[in-house]
């Protein structure tokens, strides 16, 4: 057994700590504050190569795998959770379904900008309507006489859908197949999306969350991503992997948390002593530190499982259900330990606490993970579509 | 040091095909806490390392002479350390240097700066670079006179705390940060420059860098590979023993003072009570 590092793998998290530190730490508060998303440092993000960390270098990717690419994103949520979701959707969830269901001309058109930070993608398939029921999706596209497509409908809280140049979109190819069977994926530019709202919320406040609009969206036949009929398959594989992706934002948040947390221990004194001293205050401390290193370690089994090509399932969905509720857990000890000063906008923990709540419902809410757990583990079929 | 020209080459395109040198050290991470092996009265260097700051000044120097001059030549790494100095060395070569020199040698451990600079200074020697960089000083120890060191035994010009550097004509023009304001310095190559961490802002090392580095060549090289006598580098070597070495005293009880409005009163009630003001 080797729980150690590659020297790649360290300096790729060396530098994406070092970016972080230098490039998001100073804004993150005010991003947050004025729910700024940040266009200019995914740029950045994409000159050093870390919008595209765990795609094949022959398609403009750095050719790292799926751990490194797990252990970034923990710096950069460490940093600024909003760019991490960012990162995340962008790398999971619209670069790596285009590189695993794509064609060879999807893939070399789509991807190398993709991978470059030159075009960030986004991932629409939730709707009003068909959230964790995901199979019950109403946008519909009807094929044209000439082999395109004319799609209509909305989808809902669609991150980086503001400034996404790419669009992984699932729709209802055919009418006559409710639930899963009916629906394909299609690769979608801006321009065939309106941008119909910006979508407030707790916190993730740099990141760009909105509904957007199909309204006959005339789409050309070479946009179908896989087969026909086939986008359920896409979306549940794609949502596999990004389940630990939110799970390393999780362990990100966290850890910032219990870092302001223990800094803050060491230096407000109560009593004649610092309260570091009080046992009340190193059990927090203590539990917040295991707790952070064992969902680490449940990020980094299911990361490593994907990236030698095992099954990762179980092991993503548990890494993400215990990370997401870990970090709900401690961000919100992690504004105890600092008392009044926690529950203000001077202290960031109240940002940790708010972003830290996501976790436990997008790309799969605590409740569907255990569901997928317990499923997998006890051998039952899935539910058939309804 | 022998005759760097190439053969063949005119005077006037020496720079177009630069060999740069650049001396680093691998420091202990500065997030760490620095600790003190008290048996051997060393810096314990057992935790992460990292590449000195300032060394990385020097690397970013360096690939920028080489970028600007056509993309031409070749960026040398050279360090004295132990293997694991390799690690922080990678650094540089996901920066963009061409290889890494690493003189690594059991006889060479507890060097001095005499000794270290005649380690450095016969690995340098096999390079025949054409100008030789140095960060300004290691952030663990803090000697800032390696560079002059090795200058002095290579019977190279040095010009030190280059704040910028030009490379033209087979010279090296620097502006030295002095206290008083900047000279203006030249000095024909060879020669050696210790530059200060205002010379540039370094690049990120980028991920293609990073998964590139380990293919690039990294020589690991003994004492006697370089030609150096083992007796005058290590413990042997030196010239100078480290008799205590102590960690900083703590800074005490401190007083922080939150703005209420009344800060600069308490600020000057503090000075006024220790009669500093």
């Amino acid at each position: 057994m080797d729980l150690g590092l590659s020297p790649e793998q360290r300096e790729i998290q060396g530098l994406a700590r070092e970016f972080a530190q230098a490039e998001i730490d100073p804004h993150a508060a005010a991003w947050d504050r004025e729910c700024r998303f940040p266009a200019e440092l995914f740029r950045k993000l994409g000159e050093v190569g870390l919008m595209g960390i765990c795609v094949p270098e022959e398609l403009g990717g750095a050719g790292a795998g799926f751990v490194a690419y797990v252990l970034a994103l923990e710096e950069l949520s460490r940093a600024d959770a909003g760019v991490g979701v960012t990162v995340a959707v962008h790398t999971s969830a619209a670069t790596l379904p285009i590189v695993a269901f794509g064609s060879a001309g999807q893939r070399e058109r789509f991807v190398p900008p993709l991978a470059r930070g030159e075009t960030i993608g986004a991932f629409a398939l939730t709707e009003s309507d068909a959230g964790s029921d995901a199979a019950s999706l109403r946008t519909r596209a009807a094929r044209q006489d000439d082999g395109s497509w004319r799609i209509d409908g909305a989808k809902q809280w669609i991150t980086n859908g503001g400034a996404a140049g790419t669009f992984i979109l699932f729709a209802r190819s055919d009418p006559q197949q409710p639930g899963a069977r009916g629906i394909s994926a299609f690769l979608l530019d801006a321009a065939h999306v309106r941008v119909d709202r910006h979508t407030e919320k707790l916190g993730l406040n740099s990141s760009s969350t909105v509904d957007v609009v199909l309204d006959g969206a005339e789409v050309p036949g070479d946009r179908l991503l896989h087969a026909e009929g086939r986008g359920f398959e896409v979306a549940m594989a794609t949502l596999d992997g990004g389940r630990i992706g939110i799970a390393a934002q999780a362990v990100g948040i966290a850890r910032a948390a219990y870092e302001v947390a223990s800094a803050y221990a060491l230096e407000r004194r109560q009593f004649g002593q610092r309260i570091a001293d009080f046992q009340a205050i190193q059990w927090k401390l203590a539990d917040m530190a295991t707790e952070i290193d064992a969902a680490r370690l449940l990020v980094l089994r299911a990361a490593w499982r994907r990236e030698q090509g095992l099954s990762h399932t179980v092991e993503g969905a548990q890494a993400k259900l215990f990370a997401s509720e870990m970090a709900r857990r401690q961000t919100a000890e992690a504004i105890q330990v600092l008392g009044g000063y926690g529950y203000t906008k001077e202290f960031p923990v109240e940002r940790y606490y708010r972003d830290a709540k996501i976790t436990e419902i997008y790309e799969g809410t605590s409740e569907i993970q255990r569901l997928v757990i317990a499923r997998e583990l006890l051998g039952l079929r899935e539910r058939s579509p309804a | 040091m022998s005759d760097n020209r190439r053969p063949g080459v005119p005077d006037g395109l020496d720079s177009l095909i630069m060999k740069i040198a650049v001396c680093v050290k691998q420091v202990p991470e500065a997030t760490g806490q620095r600790k003190i092996d008290p048996s051997s009265k060393r810096l314990d260097r057992s935790g992460e390392g990292a590449l000195n700051q300032y060394d990385v000044n020097a690397v970013e120097e360096a690939l920028r002479i080489k970028e600007a001059n056509g993309d031409q030549g070749e960026v040398v790494l050279i360090s004295l350390g132990p293997e694991s100095a390799l690690d922080a060395m990678r650094k540089g070569l996901a920066m963009g240097a061409d290889r890494a020199v690493l003189v690594s040698d059991a006889a060479a451990a507890g060097s001095d700066l005499v000794a270290t600079s005649y380690a450095l200074a016969q690995a340098l020697a096999r390079e025949s670079a054409d100008l030789i960089l140095f960060g300004q000083q290691s952030n663990d120890s803090d000697g800032a006179l390696l560079w002059a060191a090795v200058a002095d035994r290579l019977k190279l010009p040095v010009i030190s705390q280059a704040a910028e550097l030009t490379i033209a004509g087979g010279k090296a023009r620097a502006k030295r940060q002095t206290e008083f304001g900047y000279d203006v310095v030249e000095a024909t190559l060879p020669a050696v420059v210790a530059v200060s961490d205002a010379i540039n802002e370094p690049r990120y090392p980028s991920l293609k860098g990073i998964m590139g580095a380990k293919k690039k060549p990294q020589d690991i090289l003994s004492l006697a590979d370089i030609g150096a006598e083992t007796g005058r580098a290590g413990e042997a070597g030196s010239r100078t023993e480290v008799l205590t070495l102590n960690a900083p005293p703590s800074r005490g009880s401190s007083q922080k003072i939150e703005d209420d409005g009344s800060a600069a009163e308490q600020i000057l009630a503090f000075l006024v009570e220790r009669k500093l003001v």
